[in-house]
């Protein structure tokens, strides 16, 4: 792409709406994206149409938003209850990015979400994650901006403080990133590391891709699946929770051994049978990326 | 949040989930009492507790006199229950159940979960009732059926027929008919109360023809509390640790392990990560501790509590990535926490992120003791030298 520096699904054409705009983590988090550069260009609280917030103005519903701001991301900060309506009023509008950062959605919910995505054009970020940066250009979500550097790693993590440690590794050793995605802490889910492989392979801007797993579910398997089929493009791995005990949620809803399944050992070796990097030592995470992709 | 077994069973019941008739006692002389309200001999004696493989841990017992009775009902009152899924130390039997023997014809599995890679529902059936599924799974997995539920149309009558007419040998008209009821009732149940799990192992079939729960499994998506009250109200806190209540007040996620590393960290991967970090320095870590990505400075001291009372714990790694919780903060929970109480551990302290050389600069002037590891690599260098 004649050195462009690319990424995915979120740049400096983002047109970004905050839901739950007036809220206290959402009035933070707009005036950080802003900060960084982001294109936050209105807001939506149902009630509070015709105010405005953080200096944008604020709609009564996301279509409004869409008629009058011409935005094409959502980013949902609503609480649980009302964050599965948020999310399929986002989609309805036609936003092409959803990311929903709200923790503790009931899953029948998500289900219910699931189901109402299909066969739209919208992609779902989340929920219960840190969101979306392409860094340079754009940043919806809730992690540190100062920690990011552009170039061309793709990451694809399904925690938020774990990746920002990474990328912060990832920074310091001098590799700079294309984007970086929280795919979310919960058992049901958007977008999921199989569907960002693919989009990171298609990136003419992506190098080469970490991806940070952690214990329940099966996504570091079907990821591993993809790549045995042949990537073309280096993939490194970490997967959290070798010493968690089965039958207890480890914080985040999806995070939980069921029986023998979803066990860290049995990813790892999902990832390293597929010719992915796994590396064990958290600390040591960045420079041995770097070293492998020199040598 | 997971029922007892008395408590999911009144909620089949109402579900038109046929179970055997039963009676929950809290002291052995009520049990003379409950033997006459059940019929019997023989009667079945259960422990009630959450942990699973109760039965080979003595906790399900088959009375055939109500002497027997009494005497099984007095050896579980009060007294560890230890299973595969306890812990060496068991849990204490608050509660037993004593409930009418059943005549069993055949053994089914029938349960209901949330497929995540499909993003549904699926209710699972086995004709290999009674054992353990992981077994059967491992061992004859063409045996576990699966039919994915559709939330629009509900479970459809089709789908039972599926899976109840592929039974080898068939079942009779009217006790194929009553479990493909209970297939139906199951997935409205699993819906209307917000389940993360619903097992029934066995579902059984009697000598009468009748289809019966022997068993049954109920657990509630925590995320869906607000909205299921009644549910909540069946919480029975005396099956957690006592440490991992107490965090759940302060909106921290506690879970207590075996080893001696206390550990305090911002973000549930990120502290599974470090628990793995103290594994692989050597040590075993004491607890998973989570403050959580926005932590308040009233949630640092309150966490550094926690993971003190603990007696077995000789160090405590703290690791912060500062995101939203500002590391300034953490210092500060930090110093409110050693005022209240004698931090007796050494102390490893890793801060990166927001606002990390502020933090820093509290910690040094604050005239406590703590080891600084400037990344990573060397907390864990720091925990080795700790427990060598």
């Amino acid at each position: 792409m004649n050195g462009l520096i690319m990424s995915i699904l979120v740049d400096e054409k983002s047109r970004v709406v905050v839901q739950g705009i007036t809220g206290r983590e959402g009035a933070f988090h707009t005036r950080q994206m802003m900060d960084y550069g982001t294109a936050v260009v209105a807001g939506v609280t149902p009630g509070k149409g015709g105010q405005t917030a953080e200096g944008v103005p604020v709609f009564n519903t996301v279509q409004e938003a869409v008629d009058k701001e011409g935005v094409n991301v959502s980013c949902i900060f609503v609480p649980p209850p009302f964050a599965s309506d948020a999310i399929m009023e986002a989609a309805d509008a036609g936003l092409g990015v959803i990311v929903c950062i709200t923790e503790g959605i009931p899953v029948l919910d998500s289900v219910k979400v699931a189901a109402f995505l299909k066969g739209r054009n919208s992609v779902l970020i989340g929920p219960n994650c840190p969101g979306i940066i392409s860094p340079g250009k754009a940043k919806v979500g809730i992690m540190p901006a100062y920690i990011h550097q552009p170039g061309g790693i793709g990451v694809i993590s399904r925690s938020g403080t774990l990746t920002y440690e990474v990328v912060h590794q990832l920074s310091a050793a001098g590799l700079g990133q294309s984007t970086c995605i929280g795919v979310g802490g919960d058992p049901i889910i958007g977008l999921d590391f199989v569907e960002l492989l693919k989009l990171f392979g298609d990136d003419p801007g992506t190098q080469a891709v970490v991806l940070i797993g952690e214990i329940g579910g099966d996504a570091e398997e079907r990821a591993a699946a993809l790549i045995r089929q042949g990537y073309g493009k280096p993939v490194f791995g970490f997967v959290a929770g070798l010493t968690a005990p089965p039958g207890k949620r480890m914080g985040h809803a999806g995070a939980i051994i069921s029986g023998s399944k979803g066990r860290a050992e049995d990813k790892i070796k999902a990832l390293e049978e597929a010719g992915i990097t796994v590396i064990r030592r958290l600390g040591e995470f960045g420079q041995s990326v770097a070293q492998t992709l020199k040598a | 949040m997971k029922l007892h077994e008395y408590q999911a069973k009144e909620i089949f019941r109402k579900s038109a989930i046929p179970t055997p008739n039963g009676q929950l006692v809290t002291a052995v002389d009520q049990t003379a009492k409950a033997i006459e309200n059940v019929k019997g001999p023989p009667w079945v004696i259960k422990a009630q507790v959450h942990a699973g493989g109760r039965g080979k841990g003595g906790g399900v017992r088959l009375a055939q006199s109500p002497d027997e009775a009494v005497s099984f009902v007095r050896s579980m009152l009060g007294n560890p229950l230890i299973t595969k899924q306890t812990g060496p130390g068991g849990v204490i039997v608050h509660q037993v159940l004593i409930e009418e023997g059943v005549d069993i014809d055949r053994e089914f599995y029938l349960s209901m979960i949330i497929d995540r890679a499909m993003a549904t529902p699926a209710l699972i059936f086995s004709q290999a009732g009674g054992m353990e599924i992981e077994e059967v799974a491992s061992r004859s997995p063409e045996l576990i059926l699966k039919e994915h539920v559709n939330l629009v149309t509900g479970w459809m009558p089709y789908q039972g027929r599926k899976l109840v007419h592929r039974l080898d040998p068939p079942l009779s008209p009217e006790p194929a008919k009553a479990l493909m009821a209970i297939m139906a009732n199951m997935v409205k149940l699993f819906t209307s109360h917000d389940c993360s799990l619903l097992e029934i192992n066995p579902l059984v079939t009697t000598k009468d023809g009748k289809v019966v729960a022997l068993d049954a499994k109920l657990n509630i998506d925590d995320n869906s509390l607000y909205r299921q009250k009644e549910l909540q109200a069946l919480d029975d806190p005396r099956e957690k640790e006592p440490l991992e209540v107490e965090a759940e007040k302060f909106g921290i996620n506690y879970i207590r392990l075996d080893g001696n590393i206390g550990a305090m960290v911002n973000g549930a991967g990120l502290a599974m990560a470090t628990m793995d970090v103290i594994k692989l320095a050597g040590a075993e870590p004491a607890n998973f501790l989570d403050v959580g990505g926005g932590a308040s400075q009233e949630m640092v001291t309150k966490g550094i509590e926690i993971i003190l009372k603990d007696p077995r714990v000789k160090a405590i790694l703290i690791n912060i990535f500062g995101g939203i919780l500002r590391c300034d903060v953490l210092a500060r929970g930090l110093l409110e926490a050693a005022r209240h109480t004698e931090i007796r551990a050494p102390l490893i302290v890793r801060l990166e992120g927001t606002n990390v050389e502020e933090g820093r600069e509290i910690l040094k002037n604050s005239g406590l003791e703590f080891f600084v590891a400037k990344d990573l690599a060397e907390a864990a260098e720091l925990v080795a030298k700790q427990v060598s």
